[in-house]
Order: C-alpha cells, then structure tokens, then sequence
C-alpha cells in the first residue's frame, strides 16, 4: 500500500518508493523535490525563506533554503541515497501579490528560487525541471519512482514535469 | 525600543493587541454594514496566536480557494495588512454590493474590482480604529487581492513573520447577514511597530 506524505510550510519529508510527498499550496514559498533514481529514495522541502545567515531566528532549519536543502540530503543520504546520484525538481516561488514598489519583501519569491538554485548548484545537484515564478499558488506531489513532480493549480491545467 | 519577542510577549501585551483586533475587526464590521446598507452582526473576534503552518488547517485546508487582499502600512507603524475571505462569502459580497447575483467560476474584471473595494474599505476602517487609539499616524498603501489557495495566499504573511518567529498573530471575526461569511485579518507589524503601539498606549516595555 503506497501512502503519500504531506510536507507542511517550513517543513520537509524523506520517503522511498512507493510512497510519495506532496506539498499543498505553495505560494512564494519553493517547493524541492530531489531523487536518487537508483535506491529510488526521494525528498521534498517546502522552504519559506531563502537565507538564514540573514536572520536572527534561524534555529528552525526546514525554513531556509540553505539549511533545508542541506538537510533533506543528509536525510536522505542516512536513508541510503548517494549524493552523486541525486537529481531535483523544484516549483514554486509565485509573487501572490502585485505591487507598484518592488521591495526586497516582494521580490521574495524569486529570491527564494535563486538561493533554492544555488545551494543545489552548490552541492553539485542538477536541477531536471522547474515550474516556478508567476503569480498563482501550486500544490505538488512527487514520486520517486519515476521522479515524476506533479503540479496543480486553480484553474490550471494538471501538469508533470 | 526593548526587543519585543511575540513567543515570550506577557499575557498583558497579548490581551492588549487581543483587544485592538477587537475593536479593529468591530469598525470593520459597521463599515461594512454601511456598504452594503444592511444589518451586519459580528460574533466576538478570536485573536488566536498560531503556529503559522496551522493557519490554513483553520481556514479548511491549504487548498480552499480565498480571496486576500494585503496592504502596506506605512508611517509611525511599519508592516502590512491581510483581510482574507472565503471565495464564497467573496462573491456573495461582491453580489451584494452590485446589485445583482454573480455566478461561475472566475471573477470579472468588475466583480474584482468590486471585491478590492470591499478589501479596501475593510482594512481601511481596520486601521483607522487602529490610528485613533492609539494616536499614531497609519497610512494604507494600495491593496492588492489574490484569488488562490489559502496556503499560497497565506505563504506571503507566513514569509513575512517568518522573519520574526514561527507564529503568526491572527484575528478571525464571523460576520453575518442572510449568510455566514468568515473573514480573517492578519495583522503583521514589524516588531518596533508592536513596541510603539503598545508605549503609545501608556505600556512601558522591558
């Protein structure tokens, strides 16, 4: 019996095959899916902020960026993944809200996907496929079987990347 | 300014911001009435302070569909504003206030901008109390409404407290007229912000 695994806000998950994660309604928030393909073990972080060295309050790891995807590896890795094999998906990091000034505060769905996109470089993690930007929230779920990253939106047709 | 840390804040300061939601969310509702030119009743707001992963579970799951509307606040208090609303209570408002019933899916181009003058006045009157209390200068900026998800729309106030802690401080008030309709405000002052309103009102902090 395959079960899927919800991964909350500021949050991540690490399964195998069958199982599946899902994340519901990320915004700005970015969603990171990484697999290992041949132990088939896969992960998702559901990352709110993209640094942080730059804030005080920095002791819940699965919010950053940085740190989260730094985890869900070393999680990942103790479950049995090798980091050489790992592959990543990602989504995410709608700007919700239009406004005239485009403070940093904004902007931060973009500079989560940026920081997402460099720490993965950073562990040497290519990235398969992205679905990220815009202005509507997503909900995904991803299998490591097939490391499909299902993707839905309101209004929007289903995709997989 | 002593630092102020909404997870160690004493009872007292939580009962006073507690109390501002309160009034806020009453002039809110008077505005409203006047509107709509109808009878408005609130129930008592709740001021909850939550874990913001368990906001959206309050408004029935990251994937109901909400209208939010979010505003800057700018001058003697700094942060921003969120008035969420049921995309179902959205539209019955904005038949309401058109005159008309509204049906399908989607919004119109008016029904929209109906639903951001709802938001408008809403947040507007919100703040206003907010203003009069406690006799600081408090300027809306442009609001700016998003239909989505409740998780998508509440990933941007997540973000913003994020910054500051895991807890979000959140007021919901039920208001009723033919129909119940669950509006949401969620209040994000930067953390000088919540000292100045809480000194404005004679409470010394630290």
């Amino acid at each position: 019996m395959s079960e899927t695994i919800k991964v909350g806000m500021a949050d991540l998950r690490v399964c195998v095959s069958p199982d599946a994660v899902t994340t519901l309604g990320l915004g700005s928030c970015v969603g990171i899916a990484i697999r290992d393909p041949v132990t088939k073990i896969g992960g998702l972080a559901h990352i709110m902020l993209p640094d942080s060295t730059q804030i005080r309050n920095n002791s819940n790891i699965p919010k950053f960026a940085d740190t989260g995807i730094t985890e869900l590896v070393r999680q990942m890795v103790a479950k049995g993944a090798k980091q050489s094999r790992m592959v990543a998906k990602i989504a995410g990091g709608a700007q919700m809200f239009s406004f005239q000034n485009k403070s940093e505060m904004v902007r931060i769905g973009e500079r989560n996907v940026e920081a997402t996109k460099r720490k993965l470089a950073q562990l040497k993690i290519p990235i398969l496929a992205q679905d990220t930007g815009d202005s509507y929230g997503r909900t995904v779920i991803f299998y490591p079987e097939t490391g499909d990253f299902v993707i839905k939106a309101v209004g929007k047709v289903q995709k997989t990347i | 300014m002593a630092d102020l840390n909404l997870e160690t804040m004493s009872q007292e300061y939580y009962d006073i911001l507690k109390e501002l939601g309160n009034i806020g969310a009453g002039n809110a509702t008077t505005a409203l009435a006047q509107m709509l030119q109808c009878k408005v009743d609130m129930s008592v707001p709740q001021v909850k302070l939550l874990e913001f992963k368990d906001v959206a579970t309050l408004m029935g799951g990251e994937e109901q569909i909400m209208a939010g509307i979010y505003l800057g606040v700018e001058g003697d208090i700094t942060g921003s504003i969120m008035f969420l609303l049921e995309k179902s209570a959205a539209r019955h408002l904005v038949g309401k206030l058109m005159g008309m019933p509204t049906e399908g899916d989607e919004f119109s181009e008016m029904e929209i901008s109906a639903l951001q003058e709802v938001g408008n006045i809403i947040t507007g009157s919100y703040l206003n109390s907010l203003s009069m209390m406690t006799n600081l200068k408090i300027c809306p900026t442009i609001p700016s409404l998003a239909i989505d998800m409740a998780g998508a729309i509440l990933s941007v106030p997540a973000i913003e407290f994020g910054i500051l802690g895991d807890q979000i401080l959140l007021i919901q008030t039920q208001f009723f007229d033919e129909v119940q309709l669950d509006g949401y405000f969620i209040l994000i002052p930067d953390l000088e912000s919540y000292g100045r309103i809480l000194s404005s009102l004679g409470i010394v902090i630290g």
